[in-house]
């Protein structure tokens, strides 16, 4: 049966308005890669000659390789920590019934719509208040109760997928508490706690506005020095860095849908 | 307590987080009653200056602004994602879908850095956007976007996408397809079924799209700092400038914390106001 002129007519609007947003969304990372591969050192359009030489200067520039290695050291020690601290949290969320619990979520959940600037500000005055260094440690409490909403939701998608006839089994076989959550529960879970850390991964490494607060120049981040390489030069060197990031995140969520789904962690299609 | 195993172990860590957090929320909300000492990093006695300060027509406007700002960015990326978010769920295709998924999420986990400065490179005067429109012919002079409030507001849009895309994405495919089927048997045209169904059914992803979206433009920074230039205020960009150019770390407070209050004002303001809407497609 062919449909009418009229519906295929929407049909083709429909394509032409996905293919328009899709667009929108590439345009950026399109035109910053051609920027990136741009000889001159101003923005121009189009390009004139092909060079890498704005890759080997984003390579070489010192602020650009410690703020990475900072950003590593935050980001290990944010993303686990906050593994751990919301995957109890998430269980005891699933399973228990105590005083507030309610609350409790409540807070750990409301980063999500509290402004960074606002926790960045918060943990600022915070440290400065019971006289904390500006090290590491703060950076990276800042950074775990921002990622933690993340980690707590993918964990808990999971968990709440769990089929816990499993758990029941193991432990009418006899096995204690501590047997079934290390020999059932967590391998069951491990593809959410796996998608739970990349994801507070990717978020913890590439946060920018808090991590400008809570910052200093020994600490500074990876973000934190692309947005004070923007302000003092104009050349292309951030687009090759640009470039990189784009590509690089890119493989990561390819790999993370590969193996683990996000379709089904960010709950856009049902698990079966 | 035998079937409550864990339970001490696994809540401790998070509640020093949550501790943690409200410890944050508590010293901006203890420095915002403060006074400004120029020249010293620490405040003064009791006040409620800071807050009198903030009536003034100057700050009240860039709270307006922004206000505009993200209501104008929250309903333009609503229009923008829903095509998109329609394509995930509906297409039939593992790969298209799997391809628009990342391709939908790939920006989110950008940063707002590198997302923002390739719009500087998109829409400066020499930029993108304006070469190609003048290699066309189509205009002598650049448009200026960069420093403007419509070239924040497009940054913005490609900021809140992502979000915005997976809530309407995974109100979509709560959906069951077989309302629609029984519509369109009953002899509903496709523009009546999306109108009479779908777009009903997919309303509590609205809300929370809208909200979400209007939360997140508001916690934006980087894209009015960079792309506005100071010619477009935001809350955001001056606490940053009052805390870091002028150390008046006591008003940047009572900003942040009436930030907050606005930002909680307004989400249960859109929640109460669309709640009936809500309500409509929640069996």
């Amino acid at each position: 049966m062919r449909r009418p002129l009229s519906h295929r007519l929407l049909g083709l609007a429909g394509k032409i308005a996905v293919g328009l947003v899709v667009a929108f969304i590439l345009l950026p990372a399109v035109v910053v890669t051609m920027s990136a591969f741009n000889d001159k050192a101003i923005m121009n359009f189009p390009p004139t000659g092909f060079s890498t030489r704005w890759f080997a200067r984003a390579f070489s520039y010192s602020d650009f390789s410690s703020g990475f290695r900072n950003g590593l050291i935050v980001t290990a020690f944010a993303s686990t920590i906050a593994l751990v601290v919301g995957t109890g949290f998430a269980f005891v969320l699933d399973r228990y019934e105590f005083r507030g619990k309610k609350a409790m979520e409540a807070i750990l959940t409301s980063p999500l719509v509290i402004p960074h600037f606002t926790i960045g500000l918060g943990f600022l005055i915070l440290a400065a208040q019971i006289h904390a260094a500006r090290g590491f440690a703060v950076v990276v409490v800042t950074h775990v109760v921002l990622v933690l909403p993340f980690v707590m939701r993918s964990v808990y998608v999971s968990l709440r997928n769990l089929d816990a006839r499993l758990e029941l089994a193991a432990a009418s076989l006899g096995a204690r508490p501590g047997r079934t959550l290390f020999t059932i529960t967590l391998p069951l879970l491990l593809p959410g706690l796996v998608s739970g850390w990349l994801f507070a991964a990717i978020l913890s490494f590439n946060e920018f506005t808090a991590s400008l607060f809570v910052t200093a120049q020994a600490t500074q981040t990876l973000p934190v020095a692309m947005y004070n390489y923007v302000r003092e030069y104009a050349d292309p060197t951030l687009a090759a860095l640009s470039v990189v990031y784009i590509v690089v995140t890119a493989l990561l969520l390819t790999i993370a849908n590969r193996f683990l789904g996000l379709g089904k962690v960010l709950n856009v299609e049902h698990g079966r | 307590m035998k079937t409550r195993p864990f339970l001490a172990l696994f809540v401790s860590p998070a509640a020093l987080a949550a501790l943690a957090l409200v410890g944050a929320l508590a010293a901006i909300l203890q420095y915002a009653f403060r006074a400004f000492v120029p020249g010293s990093m620490e405040p003064g006695g009791l006040t409620l200056a800071n807050f009198e300060a903030l009536l003034r027509p100057l700050y009240a406007g860039v709270f307006l602004q922004t206000v505009w700002i993200c209501l104008i960015t929250a309903l333009v990326t609503l229009v923008v994602a829903y095509p998109l978010a329609y394509a995930i769920v509906r297409s039939r295709s593992v790969t298209l879908k799997s391809f628009l998924l990342i391709t939908a999420l790939t920006p989110m986990f950008l940063g707002e850095v590198v997302r923002t400065y390739s719009w500087i490179i998109v829409l400066g005067n020499s930029g993108f956007i304006n070469s190609v429109l003048r290699g066309l012919g189509l205009i002598e002079r650049p448009i200026q976007l960069m420093f403007t409030t419509t070239g924040v507001v497009i940054a913005l849009v490609h900021v809140t996408l992502p979000i915005m895309t997976i809530m309407l994405a995974a109100a979509l495919s709560h959906i069951d397809a077989a309302y629609e089927k029984a519509a369109t048997s009953l002899g509903a045209g496709p523009v009546r079924v999306f109108l009479t169904v779908t777009l009903p059914l997919s309303m509590p992803g609205i809300v929370a799209g809208v909200t979400t979206a209007f939360a997140w433009t508001f916690s934006a920074f980087a894209t009015p700092q960079m792309i506005g230039g100071g010619r477009v205020p935001m809350v955001s960009t001056l606490i940053y400038q009052l805390g870091f150019a002028s150390f008046n770390f006591p008003f940047a407070a009572a900003l942040s914390v009436t930030g907050l209050a606005l930002t909680f004002a307004v989400l249960a303001l859109a929640k109460a106001a669309l709640s009936p809407l809500e309500r409509m497609g929640a069996h």
